[in-house]
């Protein structure tokens, strides 16, 4: 990759770049960077919260809609494909806002849940946050795992019943690990499009990253800076997660 | 339910009007976003495919950035350069600044991300037809506009058409963004009907049912396109 880098053509690229860069941090005005740093930072944090436990709720989520669309019976299968159309189908923030006023204007009518424990959590934005993040990506990932569940080899879930594998084992050490290898290229591409799907729950006053830029702007009248700031951070997470998921691609064996 | 029809009702104490109207601008800023892309990625893809090594690169990073960030920052930076360009464009032959409509300035920024993807597609869609076809065309002098024309856009029609039905939801999806920056599309519109009356899940519910017909709608007509487009072509059931 490195090599790749240094014949002259890409050198003059880089060279380019590097003074754009350089004519970017003299020229504009990068002053209020130590004021909100501290802001930014913990943007930057509540993005990655809000991404992995997304993920990680979203996939839990994924499987078994997946499983009920590729061998469920009708009564299972229906409403999941149902679910993942709807979710696909709808644009996101639609969703967020649906959840956030929706849920929240409704909450307040009912005394019990008032008075429930869960009421304190229930009156910030982050559970709604979560809540819509995790749904749209199991709506997408349901599909992908839909065609992952189905692509495994008949033969391989046939010498496990031969073997006498019971069905949950089965499932665990043969279906599953390889329906997840097939889907890990969409996966990752998938991962990144959540990526890109956090900036929107700003709009319900969760102060992730996005939110600080655009809070430098109505604070300062800078308009250019955080936005150019914002998206050089968002492609080096995006950088990362690439990497992430070519390493965990490249360790298991080649299909 | 009465009271949720009288206010999604088409005429004034309802907001059924305001939805309609919002769903139209969204249409429009889709379909132009749409068209606007396609023209950028089909150039896109001719220059990656068949351009100097410059050009090759130079649109390799625009693919790449473009998938990378947010929409939503794309948005707010390809809006504010536009409207920069323009006004500095009017300052110089003399006028004031512009007022730029909503709709134009949606299907700009809008056209520019979705180029990005369709690059991709058109490019995938190119190399999946037979090379034999394109150089026997070229073996017989044909010139390059009517190459393309007659034999690349037609064969590559096929192999493009799923990923394109794709692109075209996730534009529709995407006019929703715009809201963010204050244009009134569908689920702006739909915000401020839901704020003025209270009743956020009707119009909540309201909108997303009219984007899931959208959705719906698009894919009975790609399903049709794609059949058109692969006529001719050997069935792979019939074959299996």
């Amino acid at each position: 990759m490195i090599r790749a880098m240094l014949i002259p053509r890409r050198l003059i690229m880089l060279g380019f770049f590097a003074a754009f860069v350089i004519w970017c941090a003299v020229t504009l005005d990068w002053s209020w960077i130590p004021a909100y740093a501290p802001l930014a930072l913990s943007g930057l944090w509540v993005t990655i919260w809000l991404l992995v436990v997304s993920l990680v709720l979203g996939f839990a989520l994924a499987v078994p809609l997946g499983l009920a669309q590729a061998i469920g019976p009708w009564y299972l299968a229906a409403p999941a494909r149902a679910f993942c159309t709807v979710i696909r189908g709808t644009p996101l923030l639609l969703q967020i806002w649906l959840l956030y006023f929706g849920l929240g204007s409704l909450f307040p009518q009912f005394p019990w849940i008032r008075e429930s424990e869960l009421w304190p959590y229930l009156r910030q934005a982050w559970p709604y946050a979560i809540l819509s993040l995790t749904l749209s990506y199991a709506g997408y990932e349901g599909e992908v795992m839909r065609g992952a569940f189905a692509s495994v080899q008949k033969g391989q879930i046939e010498a496990a019943r031969a073997f006498g594998m019971p069905r949950f084992t089965m499932f665990r050490r043969i279906w599953l690990p390889q329906a997840i290898r097939q889907a890990l290229p969409t996966l990752g591409g998938e991962t990144i499009l959540q990526l890109k799907a956090t900036p929107l729950v700003a709009t319900i006053t969760i102060v992730e990253l996005y939110a600080v830029a655009a809070r430098v702007r109505q604070d300062t009248f800078i308009i250019y800076e955080p936005l150019l700031l914002l998206a050089v951070g968002y492609l080096l997470i995006a950088g990362v997660i690439t990497l992430g998921f070519r390493w965990i691609e490249g360790r298991g064996p080649r299909m | 339910m009465e009271q949720a029809l009288e206010l999604l009702s088409l005429s004034p104490p309802g907001w059924g009007a305001n939805l309609l109207r919002g769903l139209a601008a969204s249409i429009q800023i889709a379909l132009g976003a749409f068209g606007f892309g396609l023209i950028i990625g089909f150039f896109g893809a001719m220059g990656k495919l068949y351009g100097s090594p410059w050009v090759r690169d130079l649109l390799e990073v625009y693919t790449t950035v473009v998938r990378a960030v947010p929409e939503l920052v794309l948005i707010l930076i390809l809006y504010y350069v536009g409207t920069d360009i323009i006004n500095n464009i009017a300052a110089a032959m003399g006028r004031g600044p512009v007022e730029i409509s909503g709709i134009a300035a949606g299907i700009w920024v809008l056209g520019v991300v979705q180029g990005a993807y369709s690059t991709e597609i058109l490019r995938g869609a190119i190399k999946a037809v037979p090379p034999g076809q394109i150089e026997a065309a070229r073996a017989f002098g044909m010139p390059r506009g009517l190459l393309a024309r007659r034999v690349t856009i037609p064969a590559m029609t096929a192999f493009a058409i799923p990923g394109l039905a794709n692109l075209w939801l996730i534009a529709t999806k995407d006019t929703a963004l715009l809201a963010v920056v204050g244009f009134s599309e569908l689920t702006l519109e739909t915000r401020q009907a839901a704020q003025s009356t209270r009743a956020y899940f009707t119009f909540f519910l309201a909108a997303g049912f009219l984007y899931l017909m959208v959705t719906l709608l698009s894919g009975v007509i790609f399903g049709r396109i794609e059949k058109w487009a692969r006529r001719g072509q050997p069935s792979h059931r019939s074959a299996s």
